[in-house]
């Protein structure tokens, strides 16, 4: 999502706590609620799928059968019943869509008041929107001129149709079908996503973006995103979710990987803001992402920046696979709980190759009733020699009804590696609040900015539009959490 | 006029009276000076009138600028004018020194039916007051009082208080800390800030700064109670003697 002006005012004027609280009426194709083979097979011939790939989905059915829900992460639901959701929906089109023209108003005028018009306007901004709404992709902006550069950035289900050979050979690469609960969900039912792919060489000329609505009631959301970055590419690529205000929870359950060859370098921004549910901790979104990228290449870089606000339950740790020697994989994560939320997120740092470096810099940020957990691995195998990794975790307690733990697994298997780990835990002192407040500051405007301020290295390494719009967002999300 | 009068105040905290009815009137044109041992409760006495979250009187009235002061939170009382310079700064990690004061600023332009500055409009502005207070391009950028020695909070404080352009200013110890150079420096912005519209109370331990800035009154706060009060030479005698003689048990 792009922080355009419209945006920013929006942003400003709202009344409501959650301003992307609306749903749309659109003409919807559903699939019948529940999950087996047959709808596997329904949706895998929806997208007129190739045979490798309806098996690769059933296959992953299977072993989910098998498989139980994790349950050691800090946070509490109820059971989810994974016969009473829709695992397809998505907006009735007659025919393929070829330009922006030809996609229903509705949906335009929704992204619109998501803040992101998908006219070319955007040019101007510099950045790319592959939109996903509920299950489907429905356009993507500036194609042309990405391919150009040879960026293939598309919906995943048409690279499936048009590069198969790269999506087969990287789907699953990173994060395995079996590698949890919700990926293999996510491996048998996943609808659409985003894929890009830079080749050797180019850094790509515009920031990639793609939006996530959830707009259905009882549908989840499943997508599936894939980035190959070969040799000496770079790429920079936003994320930004929203869903409308309901009663009920929904289910939002992605997989993000990320390849990185020979120095290549990957940055991605998330900004979530799922609905969390109302003050009293009704409705909202459960949000589960296997998130995981792979330093394959030497001297390749990946870095995860997130600013999550949203989501009722949140299960979120984007990863690093060091593999490459001199690889770098970096984790800057701001977390603001509020109300009943809860958030058990952070991320792994997996060294293998030599000289493989990791930083992580996590905000954890507390207020109202809600929990806010940092649970991050750091792990240096034996092959890493010399690798170095730094962490700190700094946790903020508004209030003293919310609380926030930090839970730190390191495995150092050899004995040349340097691990560091600071972790402090503070609280907005009155006398921060009184300073601001004396200067005319109220109460949600000094809470806000005591805020930013703390989340401030986390901050500035989102892209700058990008920043702007977080930076609202911790104002909103906090508003009622003081005086 | 007065811009501010208080009557007959009490206040006490864990049980423990710090104040026992002081009055004080300051009208506007008007510079008072606040002396007093330490711990007699002078910076008390400015957390009440700056409204700071604890400090609620036992009994007693304050009209600010013709309001009822106790019904104010601290913010609206910033905003309608009133102004406290930090005898101890606080530090706000990562929020850019140059951000927090266009904050304020705008908020208080709102007020004041003045129109918002925008980035450059405000840059130039804080910059030009900045430099009369010998602060640095570079220290605006750092977070509000982190790493800021004790001279460059307190000009700090004053830099605040010319931007915000308060009807009221008071002064908590802002000479403690300072060598002589900076001590005129700070002197130096008050006195330009002072003027037929505005009033300042210097709370000060020492005479010193009452060299820089003449009050037209001198107070002495002790025992809870304003135990004396006259013009300027009452702060030489306090110089010369000491508190003994005004204070009970001192
Ligand atoms: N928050 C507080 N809690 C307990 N005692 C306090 C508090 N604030 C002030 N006091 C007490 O009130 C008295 C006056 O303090 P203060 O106003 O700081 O004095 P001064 O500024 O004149 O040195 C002192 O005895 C001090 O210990
Ligand atoms: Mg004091």
């Amino acid at each position: 999502m792009v922080a355009s002006k419209e945006t920013i005012s929006v942003v400003e004027q709202t009344t409501s706590k959650y301003k992307y609280g609306f749903s749309t009426k659109v003409d919807v194709e559903k699939a019948p609620k529940g999950l087996n083979e047959d709808i596997i097979k329904f949706i895998s011939g929806k997208k007129n799928e190739p045979k490798w790939l309806l098996e690769w989905r059933l296959n992953a059915y299977k072993q989910w059968l098998n498989m139980k829900e994790p349950s050691w992460a800090k946070v509490n639901y109820p059971e989810i019943d994974f016969q009473d959701i829709h695992y397809y929906a998505a907006p009735k089109v007659k025919k393929k869509l070829k330009s922006l023209d030809e996609v229903d108003p509705e949906l335009l005028k929704t992204y619109e008041k998501l803040g992101i018009p998908l006219s070319e306007q955007k040019m101007l901004s510099g950045v790319a929107v592959d939109a996903v709404f509920d299950s489907v992709s429905v356009a993507t902006t500036f194609r042309e001129k990405l391919s150009k550069e040879g960026v293939i950035f598309c919906p995943i289900s048409e690279a499936v149709q048009s590069h198969p050979e790269l999506v087969k050979k990287y789907l699953g690469s990173v994060v395995p079908v079996t590698d949890n609960y919700y990926s293999a969900l996510n491996s048998a039912v996943f609808t659409d996503g985003s894929f890009v792919f830079i080749p050797k060489n180019v850094k790509c000329p515009m920031e990639l973006s793609t939006y996530f609505r959830i707009n259905e009631q009882n549908t989840g959301q499943f997508e599936r995103t894939l980035i190959i970055v070969e040799d000496a590419g770079y790429v920079s690529y936003l994320e930004g979710c929203t869903a409308p205000q309901r009663d009920e929870n929904q289910l939002h359950a992605a997989v993000v990987e990320l390849v990185a060859l020979e120095d290549a370098s990957i940055k991605y921004s998330t900004v979530q803001n799922w609905y969390p549910g109302d003050e009293n901790g009704k409705g909202g979104i459960y949000n589960f992402v296997t998130k995981r990228g792979k330093c394959l290449g030497d001297r390749s870089k990946i870095s995860w920046t997130q600013v999550e606000t949203g989501s009722s339950v949140t299960w979120k740790y984007p990863s690093c696979v060091l593999m490459g020697n001199n690889s770098v994989g970096e984790f800057y994560s701001v977390a603001i709980t509020n109300n009943f939320q809860q958030a058990d997120t952070g991320t792994k740092m997996i060294h293998i190759g030599k000289g493989t470096k990791s930083t992580i810099i996590s905000k954890g940020i507390s207020a109202g009733k809600s929990q806010n957990t940092y649970r991050g691995q750091v792990q240096i195998q034996k092959t890493a020699k010399n690798a170095r990794n730094f962490t700190q975790c700094d946790s903020l307690l508004i209030g003293d009804k919310c609380s926030a733990h930090t839970i730190p697994y390191i495995n150092q298997n050899i004995s040349n590696a340097k691990v560091e780990h600071e972790a402090t835990t503070s609280k907005i002192s009155e006398e921060q609040l009184f300073y601001c407040k004396q200067r005319g500051l109220d109460d949600e405007t000094a809470t806000s900015l005591i805020v930013n301020g703390f989340c401030k290295e986390v901050m500035k390494e989102l892209p700058m539009e990008f920043a702007v719009e977080a930076q609202k967002l911790i104002g909103i999300s906090l508003e009622g959490s003081v005086g | 006029m007065s811009i501010l009068n208080i009557k007959d105040i009490h206040l006490s905290i864990e049980e423990k009276p710090i104040l026992k009815g002081v009055s004080l009137n300051v009208n506007l044109g008007e510079v008072h000076a606040i002396m007093g041992p330490n711990g007699s409760g002078k910076s008390t006495l400015s957390y009440i009138l700056s409204g700071k979250e604890g400090y609620d009187l036992s009994s007693g009235e304050i009209n600010f600028d013709n309001k009822d002061l106790l019904e104010l939170s601290a913010n609206e009382r910033s905003n309608q004018g009133l102004f406290l310079a930090f005898q101890y700064p606080v530090e706000l990690p990562g929020v850019s020194s140059m951000n927090f004061l266009r904050e304020a600023v705008n908020i208080r332009r709102k007020v004041l039916g003045k129109k918002e500055l925008n980035h450059l409009e405000f840059v130039k502005e804080a910059r030009r007051l900045a430099s009369s207070m010998f602060i640095k391009d570079e220290m605006l950028k750092r977070s509000v009082n982190v790493g800021f020695s004790g001279g460059e909070k307190k000009r700090f404080e004053i830099l605040q208080m010319m931007l915000l352009e308060p009807k009221l200013a008071i002064l908590d110890e802002t000479d403690s800390g300072l060598d002589v150079d900076a001590l005129k420096i700070v002197s130096n912005g008050v006195n330009n800030y002072k003027g037929k519209d505005n009033a300042v109370i210097v709370i000060t331990h020492y005479q010193r700064l009452l060299d820089y800035i003449v009050p037209d009154y001198v107070h002495i706060l002790a025992d809870g109670v304003i135990k004396k009060s006259g013009g300027p030479e009452l702060a030489k005698i306090i110089e010369k003697n000491g508190y003994a003689g005004i204070v009970d048990a001192a």
